[in-house]
């Protein structure tokens, strides 16, 4: 995937309107953020999609529902596990890392 | 622990919650509504399309306006909203146990009304769990609540209205549809959302399905297979598209799990999504003073999840005394009117059936229960 996959004008909803931008910390690269968006959200604006990877065979895994109930999308938000990332805000920099297997 | 008091809890601040709240505060009742989200609304405010039916069902409105009048309307009743609040359990004694700002508490309800909506359905196949691979209203969520595109080139698995709505969305957003791919023989959803993305050049291939999905780390493309009349695949007509995403638009499922630990007695609906709640004509389940609205009693459609949200709450308020018989029999009759309306004509058929095998088992439950005392 490649970066901004931001949707800023758009047919039915208009274009984006200014929002404050903050900065995340994704395995240490700082990612751009809009304040109160969830953390999966500016990570896939920034064109990553692989948030963790599976106990037993190691495989990478992302978002799938979006709406906090899959649990595909955990990962280690300021030093806290399993943290779903579809519906857990930014906050100005967040430390996001990738979670191998279980925490 | 802290713990709260009212007269009816609300879980779920959804289209069926809201409504609820809205007719029990209305009638006069202390209302509390709970949701793990941040925001109310449930699914609405990703509902960018404009719905159907009658005017009555606010038809030609979009889902998010139809979400933001809602709202304005439950906060002039004077219902309480409860938000980043998880409800985990229900207890027949203690009440409901919620997570507030990283603290348990409790609620203490006189009645319940159970309207956590459902999730989407999941499919296995080889490549299905690769990072790009997601719900339709994952993606859906992803582009017209947070504006991010989950992918450039999407390909759609099913052509129910979610699956076709949803691939229209993806175009508006600025991404690709690759294609919509659909097992079954002819479309599931409406033509005249179907006719919006042939006009658009995306095409539709029914009779196929995902053989695999490609890539390593991520969704590279897709495998697809014709099948036969009898959906096996026809070997040789494999062929590879390419995409870097995929959504999987396979239905729904009912979030019970609340219900179920409220001790409810269950029926099996294919139609309905799978297990749901046996449920009256007030929405009251088989655990007296627990109810249930939208969705989680059954998968329909956001219009029908808001009418039995409102027949919940007048049943509840009715119950508690704040309706006389007669006027809650008046608002209830309105209401199940309007939803005999939404369960009609071709593509409510399925549902009306479905909604009556439903209301008759939990008849057949209750002459059971006083024939054993």
């Amino acid at each position: 995937m490649s970066e901004n996959a931001r949707i800023l004008h758009h047919p039915i909803l208009g274009d984006v309107t200014k929002q404050k931008e903050i900065t995340i910390y994704f395995d240490g690269k700082p990612v751009k953020a809009k304040e109160g968006e969830p953390i999966a959200a500016a990570l896939m604006s920034a064109g990553y999609r692989a948030f963790r990877t599976t106990a037993k065979r190691h495989e990478p895994r992302g978002v799938f529902c979006a709406i906090g109930r899959c649990t595909d999308c955990m990962m280690i938000v300021d030093g806290r596990p399993n943290t779903r990332t579809c519906i857990t805000p930014v906050r100005d920099g967040m430390r996001v890392e990738t979670q191998h297997g279980l925490a | 622990m802290r713990g709260i008091e009212t007269e009816i809890a609300i879980i779920g601040a959804g289209s069926a919650g809201l409504c609820a709240a809205a007719e029990a505060a209305k009638a006069g009742a202390k209302v509390l509504v709970i949701d793990e989200n941040s925001r109310p609304g449930g699914q609405l405010y990703k509902q960018i399309h404009k719905f159907f039916g009658s005017s009555a069902h606010q038809a030609g409105v979009r889902g998010y306006e139809i979400g933001r009048r809602l709202l304005e309307h439950v906060q002039k009743t004077g219902a309480e909203v409860m938000l980043d609040s998880l409800a985990y359990g229900l207890f027949p004694k203690e009440g409901i146990g919620l997570i507030h700002e990283g603290r348990h508490c409790l609620v203490k309800a006189k009645k319940t009304i159970i309207a956590a909506g459902a999730k989407e359905n999941y499919l296995a196949f080889p490549g299905s769990t690769l990072p790009g691979v997601m719900g339709a209203g994952a993606a859906q969520t992803m582009i017209n609540i947070n504006r991010v595109l989950p992918g450039k080139k999407v390909l759609m698995l099913g052509s129910g209205n979610v699956g076709l709505i949803v691939s229209y969305q993806l175009l508006q957003a600025g991404a690709e549809v690759t294609a919509l791919v659909e097992a079954a023989p002819k479309i599931g959803g409406y033509g005249v959302h179907a006719g919006k993305l042939r006009r658009a050049g995306v095409p539709i291939l029914v009779g196929h399905t995902i053989r695999q999905i490609l890539g390593e780390n991520e969704v590279r493309g897709v495998e697809i297979v014709a099948l036969d009349e009898k959906w096996q695949p026809i070997w040789g007509t494999e062929q590879t598209l390419e995409c870097d995403t995929v959504c999987l638009a396979a239905g729904l499922n009912p979030m019970t799990e609340l219900v179920w630990m409220a001790g409810c007695a269950f029926d099996y609906i294919p139609a309905f999504g799978g297990h749901v709640p046996l449920h009256d004509e007030n929405m009251e389940t088989t655990v007296a003073g627990i109810y249930v609205a939208g969705d989680v009693t059954g998968v329909e459609e956001a219009s029908s999840a808001m009418e039995e949200g409102r027949l919940a709450g007048i049943a509840a308020a009715e119950a508690l005394g704040y309706l006389r018989k007669e006027d809650a029999e008046k608002k209830k009759s309105a209401v199940r009117e309007s939803l005999s309306v939404l369960r009609s004509g071709y593509f409510g058929e399925r549902r009306r059936i479905s909604k009556e095998k439903q209301l008759a088992d939990m008849a057949e439950y209750r002459k059971k229960r006083e024939v054993c005392g």
